[in-house]
């Protein structure tokens, strides 16, 4: 139990490879540019780790804090910052997964001496989940090795395995499941998301349906896998169902993904994307429907048999995987009067939650998959992200106004960004693609599937995407927050074969003001700023 | 005759001991324009930023008729360094494959023990003596005897080989038109020595990269022709010139810094996080002298304009306060350490962990076994190239070796 434990910031990684070069046991290369990485390398390898943690030109590589030395607090002086709370406070984190962590790590960082209390209800230190749905399930590493590393010591009072159930805010108390109040001065709430069940209660029980969100969903479906099932069903082809296909072929194992809407990845890149998706699958031997739904799971004996798909077939599989999107988990909120509901619980900028009457508050925060936040460059519309980094980037900013004055505090203006590894394609996105209305390829040829697109909403640039050319993006960044013009209207070293923009496809849902609102400068979270715009650029 | 700009008196050899208060004046704007046409970016975002955008271009040919002469005729064999996507992306692919991974993933890692048995007889060779020049001794030889291995370059080539190489590093920021002769007629003897090399593996090949190129076809065929010259003397040249300046630089750097030197001689892996800090406070590559832009790119208040040429100040960016805390001191503790020495986007580095790794041993055996080690001359001599910037010679004495 005393191996190490790494993690890879992969919304960072450019792909660079010097880690893959220098401790190729426990770093690996697939195709040109996506990393896929082993969470707990054994002992031996410590030096090389280390070497390759030093190397990565984009710091995105985390170690245990064992053997490095612990630097400093970082205590940023603040105006009127309340010096007792950084003190002697009490802050409690729900939720002990990325963003608490990060978030518990953040405190520190800036100083917080007070008690932190980290309540979370499943049994485990806080895990990595993107390798549940990649390196976990072709075997590469064990679901139970995804601990988190600890960039320091949060010394922290852990109260694992026990949900919060209730949260008073006249009294500032969270109630667990055990009975318990838990008394705060500010309280995080970052209690993510769940899977959600297929919708039949009785066919989602059946042996050989699974979801894939915790630790031991993930071990399950390895044993599953492992028994060389006669087929298996996916059932949602957004980023979890596609991998899940990915692992499945790399497996040898046949695979059906049936997708209600017309093409995978298409909720969150657009119809355009979405073709290039489905021609990958199929060229890799998925049995792709689109267009078609399970009407049913069959089971015998308690077993996953049979599925009736809506476009008449009848399959015979013995694991079906839900991949169908999370449910917020915000239930344990009902009666707190925070600004609740099934998209999240509401913050401001700065992470502060709405209360139900729309009033900031002071004491609570939000951070990660939970939290819906304005995005001052996307029309201040509310959007929930569930990224891994937006979930890091979030919880550092929600950590640091916890404890500063008003005259300190940071907002969250991160240009949000995932990646996901499929078929040996590195995919990356920077931005909100789903509010586009339009897209262009704008470097590359997607028929190598190397290839970068730009999102276009009303003439200005509001995403990207990036296949298996990953060191681009840093510049799409930069024409997102500066609200530049759709289509970039300059020569680019390497042009596509048709820069034309198409519209982007994306399943029919109403934004309010998507206008460019703000543009956002600076590069630390303490200097970042939205400016507004005054009428049309 | 106007003034000397900031970027001739870097260039100017009688500031190769100290380009750094010329780097801080520079800095005070992120991008000068040249009287000659040539825009000079120095400082970190800035230089960062370029690095991934699409419209900055390793092509000369997307250089201006009036920039043309003076780099290497556009139309010779290329390199992946001197390419843009897609062709780029597809040489460098090929040069990978017998390198690193995907497809060669191990290779760098399993040199481990033979790097440190070069280093450790290079050390035992100078047990006798007491004063010597660590750049012919050790700092030279070793990364050489490396690439050569490596590369399956017969060892004895040597000399020939470096008589070639001089002309064509002096020639990298802004030759004469004697010295672009001199570069050029080097290319081409090389470009011949490489070709024969190439039949003589293809007929014979060892497990060497050059056998691999010749014999070995990939998802995207086979490295060819003018390609396959261009990329191996790339290789020969970059694979030492480089690391010869770093291991010299860093040397340098310790005996400036006795405090960090014991702890090199003491702390177990103190290697790793001090030679990252070497990068960044004395890199190997100060300048990438030719770059240029297949569109105007605005950056901060001024437009680099298509088709001039742009050099980018990778030492100065590495020492820019706005971006690295206390820039100037030498921190080997410092975290979150991404500096700019191997450039950054797609001409990342080729070789950079093969140098990383060279720079930990050849500096932790020389930390352990010299006794007492002190600089003869301070500062030492330079070579003439502001690009390659590092001492030609480092002259040190110590009492003894110590066994490995
Ligand atoms: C299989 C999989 C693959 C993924 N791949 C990628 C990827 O490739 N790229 C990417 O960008 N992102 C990916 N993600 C998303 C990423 O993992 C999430 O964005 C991230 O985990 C969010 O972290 P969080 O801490 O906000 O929420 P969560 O990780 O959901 O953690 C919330 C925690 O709170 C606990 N909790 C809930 N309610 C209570 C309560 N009442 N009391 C106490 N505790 C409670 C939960 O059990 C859980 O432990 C993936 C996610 C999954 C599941």
């Amino acid at each position: 139990m005393t191996s190490m434990r790494v993690v890879v910031d992969l919304t960072k990684c450019e792909g660079y490879a010097q880690c893959a070069f220098l401790a190729p046991e426990a770093f690996r290369m697939v195709g040109d540019e996506a990393l896929m990485f082993d969470p707990a390398p054994p002992d031996e390898l410590q030096e090389k780790v280390l070497r390759a943690a030093a190397a990565c030109p984009v710091q995105a590589l985390q170690v245990d804090m064992a053997d490095l030395p612990t630097p400093p607090p970082t205590a940023t002086v603040s105006a009127d910052g309340d010096d007792r709370l950084r003190h002697e406070g009490r802050i409690v984190i729900v939720g002990a997964s990325l963003a608490g962590l990060k978030a518990a790590e953040q405190l520190r960082a800036e100083g917080f001496t007070g008690k932190l209390t980290m309540i979370g209800d499943e049994p485990e230190e806080p895990y990595d989940r993107p390798p549940l749905s990649k390196q976990v399930q072709t075997g590469w590493a064990a679901s139970a090795d995804t601990t988190l590393p600890r960039r320091r010591d949060i010394a922290a009072d852990w109260k694992l395995g026990v949900a919060a159930t209730g949260l008073d805010l006249e009294h500032n108390f969270v109630t667990l499941a055990d009975g318990q109040h838990v008394g705060f001065d500010r309280l995080l709430i970052a209690t993510g998301v769940r899977a959600r069940p297929w919708f039949v209660p009785e066919e989602a029980g059946l042996d050989g349906v699974f979801t894939i969100r915790t630790r031991a969903d993930a071990t399950g479906l390895r044993e599953r896998l492992l028994a060389k099932p006669r087929r298996v069903l996916v059932i949602g082809s957004g980023f979890t169902g596609s991998e899940m296909a990915s692992v499945c072929v790399e497996l040898g194992i046949p695979v059906t993904v049936a997708e209600a809407g017309p093409a995978p990845l298409a909720g969150a890149l657009g119809g355009v994307i979405g073709r290039i998706a489905a021609d990958i699958m199929r060229e890799h031997g998925v049995d792709l429907r689109v267009n078609t739904r399970v009407d049913s799971l069959q089971g015998e004996d308690g077993r996953l048999r049979r599925a009736l798909l809506s476009d008449g077939t009848t399959l015979d599989v013995d694991v079906a995987v839900v991949a169908l999107g999370g449910i917020r988990n915000v239930e344990w909120l009902q009666g707190s009067n925070l600004a609740v509901g099934m998209w999240g619980v509401a913050c401001d900028a700065g992470c502060r939650a709405f209360d139900a009457n729309g009033l900031v508050t002071d004491d609570v925060f939000v951070a990660g998959d939970v939290a819906r936040q304005p995005q001052p460059m996307f029309g201040y519309q509310f959007l929930a992200m569930e990224h891994w980094g937006n979930s890091v980037t979030q919880a550092q900013v929600a950590a640091h106004n916890m404890i500063s004055g008003k005259t300190d505090r940071w907002p969250h203006l991160e240009v949000s960004a995932f990646w996901s590894l499929q078929f040996g394609n590195n995919i990356k996105s920077v931005g909100v693609p789903v509010i586009a209305d339009q897209i262009a390829i704008t470097q590359g040829s997607v028929d190598k599937r190397q290839f970068v697109a730009a999102y276009g909403y009303k003439g200005r640039v509001v995403g990207a995407v990036a296949w298996n050319q990953g060191k681009w993006l840093d510049f799409y960044e930069k024409l997102i927050e500066q609200a530049a013009p759709f289509p970039p209207p300059y020569d680019m070293t390497n042009p596509p074969a048709d820069p034309t923009p198409v519209p982007a496809e994306f399943p029919a849902m109403t934004y309010p003001g998507r206008d460019a609102t703000v543009v956002v400068t600076g590069h630390d979270p303490s200097e970042r700023r939205a400016t507004l715009v005054r009428g049309r650029r | 005759m106007t003034e000397a700009s900031l970027y001739d008196q870097i260039l100017d050899f009688a500031n190769r001991a100290n380009p750094w208060p010329l780097y801080e004046k520079l800095r005070s704007q992120p991008v000068w324009q040249e009287s000659d046409g040539t825009f000079v970016v120095s400082t970190y975002r800035e230089i960062y930023a370029l690095m991934h955008d699409p419209r900055l271009s390793s092509d000369m040919t997307n250089l201006l008729p009036q920039f043309a002469d003076r780099v290497p005729p556009a139309e010779g064999p290329h390199s992946f360094i001197t390419t843009d996507p897609p062709r780029h992306d597809v040489l460098r692919r090929l040069a990978m494959r017998q390198f690193g991974p995907p497809h060669r993933p191990d290779l760098i890692d399993k040199l481990t023990p033979a790097l440190s048995a070069i280093v450790a007889g290079l050390i035992d060779k100078i047990a006798e003596k007491q004063e010597v020049d660590l750049v012919d001794e050790v700092a030279y030889p070793f990364p050489v005897a490396v690439i050569c291995h490596l590369l399956g370059v017969p060892p004895e080539d040597e000399p020939k080989f470096s008589a070639w190489v001089n002309p064509i590093v002096n020639a990298l920021a802004r030759p004469t038109p004697e010295q672009a002769q001199a570069r050029d007629d080097a290319r081409q003897h090389m470009s011949n020595y490489m070709f024969e090399l190439a039949q003589r593996r293809r007929t014979e090949p060892g497990d060497d990269m050059i056998s691999g190129y010749v014999t070995d076809d990939g998802p995207d065929g086979r490295l060819e022709g003018g390609d396959l010259f261009a990329t191996l003397m790339l290789l020969l040249i970059a694979g030492h010139e480089t690391t010869v300046n770093l291991i010299t630089n860093g040397w340098l750097t310790l005996q400036r810094h006795p405090d960090v030197l014991e702890r090199l001689r003491t702390e177990p892996r103190f290697a790793i996080r001090l030679v990252e800090e070497l990068l960044r406070y004395e890199p190997s590559v100060h300048i990438l002298p030719f770059r240029t832009a297949v569109a105007d790119i605005e950056i901060g208040d001024t437009t680099i304009r298509k088709g001039h040429p742009i050099a980018v100040m990778l030492a100065s960016g590495n020492r820019d306060p706005e971006c690295i805390p206390h820039a100037d001191r030498f921190d080997p503790d410092r975290a979150d350490n991404v500096h700019l020495s191997f450039a950054g986007g797609i001409h990342y580095c080729f070789g950079a962990p093969l140098a990383r790794l060279e720079a930990q041993i050849a500096l932790t055996q020389l930390a352990k076994r010299l006794h007492n080690p002190r600089l003869v001359a301070d500062p030492p001599p330079y070579r003439p190239s502001p690009v390659l910037r590092g001492p030609i010679h480092l002259p040190i004495a110590y009492e003894s070796i110590l066994p490995s």
